[in-house]
């Protein structure tokens, strides 16, 4: 599940999906928003540290103040007061160890950092796999392929042939990890002219990757037109056009109750859910 | 000297976009000198709604290596010093992959021959403009991530790079707290964190609220949508002692309105109202602190 603009109700239709195909884990894959445990409220099975790289550290003792770290760094981690050794702000460093390479008195501490945790959890759905980034650490495109992974094994030891992953805004670093090699990549988009241009670059990403798409439109009553743009956009790049999901107060309602939209209502937008759903998985059985 | 306001929200889609529109167009009426500056490189959308007439472009290029194969020895050492596996010396050749580079100018730097050197590689363009809006013009800028790139923040530091000295510098961020939220951030004066009263609203505030303060960058927060769901980002903006600059309540005819790319204070005198109110508290904030 990607949706290219941020904010199209992605969590709520993934949340919907992973009750509605019970045989499956679900992946939390948007690492620097994970919204998922919200719905599910996960019972943590096990945890396991993730480091995404190493990151500098001025070891003030054998720091001479020569200053060549901050010339070198191009991330302009480092600070520096008067003569004081510099210091790197971590927030910053972008993990690349030139400083290291550039210090003369072997005085810049470069070590694995610790930039979050994967989980494995039980829900009343399900299993489900999640993560957690440590305040101010990136590398999220890392952390989604081992989200991913632990996923994937999870799936294969319980027989499940079944993997929802929830992914997280933009085309950049995150969301090409989450989409490379999926059998199906459904696209949730918004009706408005910023979700027809944002779909427009998610479809020629997913395109890039080889991988095929399919869409839907979520509170499609907001805009008929766009609704109508958004369907052509995707008969033209050949992509399944899946459905329409409307306007409805009580997804809202469901997530302040802590529920799937599918569990805590039946008609509206929680039928035109399970719509989009039979029709995507209608997609990936067609796959074998 | 400039004001540099910057728009964020952890969650996506909680109204960054329109209201630093909002925000930038309303100064510009009021005939302040005023930019506009996409940061979400990976998703642009102000110009869907300032139609900015753009006057200048530019490709935003990264350094990757490039090896001279004749002075190269296979010593191996490049592969050894590169922490994100975009330069490996091979039995053969020393093969580069320069998607994955970050650009540090680390093997250059460690290689002992010298057979390294720096090539651009381009990685998305970056544009610069004027708009209209009733009563005024103020600048744009923004940048456009090539398909297919993972990094943004090259293009985002160029973006910020090319935006002209003005009175105030309105800075679009892109969704979420990972680095390209960040790099948008930098050096900001004032961060507004939009959020929207839910559950997932709430937890992504806190998560962005975590970031900015990790940064010691002054914040208030923007409810969007209010009405719609709990009370909770209420309260717990009021146990954090965390300013709440405006509740703005959901409006189906704005929402329509936003969707086929209307600039909200123009089509709406309540929006150009909660604006200028906002506008306003920013500004006299800035004063307060530099006095």
């Amino acid at each position: 599940m990607v949706s290219g603009k941020g904010g199209t109700g992605k969590t709520s239709l993934a949340a919907s999906i992973s009750v509605l195909a019970p045989d499956s884990v679900l992946a939390d894959c948007d690492v620097d928003a994970a919204d998922l445990y919200l719905v599910f409220d996960p019972r943590r099975l096990d945890s396991e540290e993730f480091s995404g790289g190493s990151k500098a550290a001025v070891i003030p003792d054998l720091c001479t103040g020569c200053g060549r770290c901050v010339e070198v760094c191009r991330f302009d981690a480092f600070t520096r007061q008067g003569s004081e050794p510099p210091v790197v702000d971590q927030t910053f460093c972008e993990g690349c160890g030139v400083c290291r390479l550039a210090c003369p008195a072997d005085a810049i501490d470069f070590s694995p950092s610790l930039d979050g945790w994967v989980y494995r959890s039980a829900t009343r759905r399900g299993p489900m796999v999640h993560a957690e980034l440590a305040l101010g650490r990136e590398n999220s495109g890392k952390l989604v392929s081992l989200v991913r992974k632990r996923a994937a094994q999870w799936a294969g030891r319980k027989e499940l042939d079944l993997v929802v992953i929830d992914g997280s805004p933009g085309i950049g670093c995150p969301v090409i990890a989450s989409l490379t090699g999926v059998d199906l990549a459904l696209m949730l988009a918004e009706p408005s002219v910023s979700g027809v241009h944002d779909l427009q670059r998610l479809l020629s990403l997913s395109s890039r990757l080889g991988v095929e798409s399919a869409v839907a439109v979520n509170r499609w009553d907001i805009s008929p037109e766009m609704t109508g743009r958004i369907e052509d956009m995707a008969r033209e790049t050949g992509a399944e056009f899946l459905g329409r999901i409307r306007y409805d107060d009580r997804v809202t309602e469901a997530i302040v109750a802590r529920k799937a939209p599918v569990e805590h209502f039946g008609e509206g937008a929680a039928e035109d859910m399970r719509q989009v759903w039979r029709r995507a998985e209608s997609l990936l059985r067609r796959q074998g | 000297m400039t004001i540099k306001l910057a728009l964020a929200s952890g969650k996506g889609g909680t109204g960054k976009t329109t209201l630093a529109t909002g925000l930038a167009a309303v100064a510009a009426m009021r005939g302040l000198d005023a930019v506009y500056v996409d940061c979400d490189v990976e998703e642009p959308n102000g110009h869907l709604f300032l139609h900015p007439e753009m006057e200048h472009s530019r490709e935003v290029q990264v350094p990757v290596p490039r090896v001279d194969e004749e002075a190269c020895t296979l010593c191996g050492r490049c592969g050894e010093v590169c922490q994100f596996g975009a330069i490996t010396a091979l039995p053969n050749t020393v093969a580069t992959f320069p998607e994955l580079c970050h650009g540090c100018g680390g093997c250059t730097m460690a290689c002992p021959e010298g057979a390294i050197t720096e090539v651009g590689r381009a990685v998305g363009t970056v544009e610069h403009g004027r708009a209209e809006v009733p009563g005024g013009s103020l600048s744009f800028v923004h940048g456009v991530l090539n398909v297919g790139e993972a990094m943004a923040p090259p293009v985002i530091d160029a973006v910020l790079e090319e935006a002209p000295p003005s009175q105030l510098m309105v800075v679009d961020s892109p969704p979420g707290t990972a680095c390209p939220m960040i790099a948008a951030l930098r050096g900001s004066d004032y961060v507004v964190l939009v959020t929207e009263p839910t559950p997932f609203g709430l937890s992504d505030l806190k998560l962005a609220a975590e970031t900015v303060e990790q940064m010691r960058l002054p914040f208030g927060t923007v409810i969007n949508r209010a009405g719609m769901g709990d009370d909770s980002v209420d309260r717990w903006c009021e146990e954090r002692g965390i300013e709440v600059l405006a509740r703005i309540p959901f409006r189906r005819r704005l929402a329509e309105a936003y969707s086929r790319g209307e600039l909200l204070p123009a089509a709406s005198p309540e929006m150009r109202g909660w604006m200028d109110r906002m506008l306003d508290g920013i500004l006299a904030r800035r004063e307060g602190a530099a006095r």
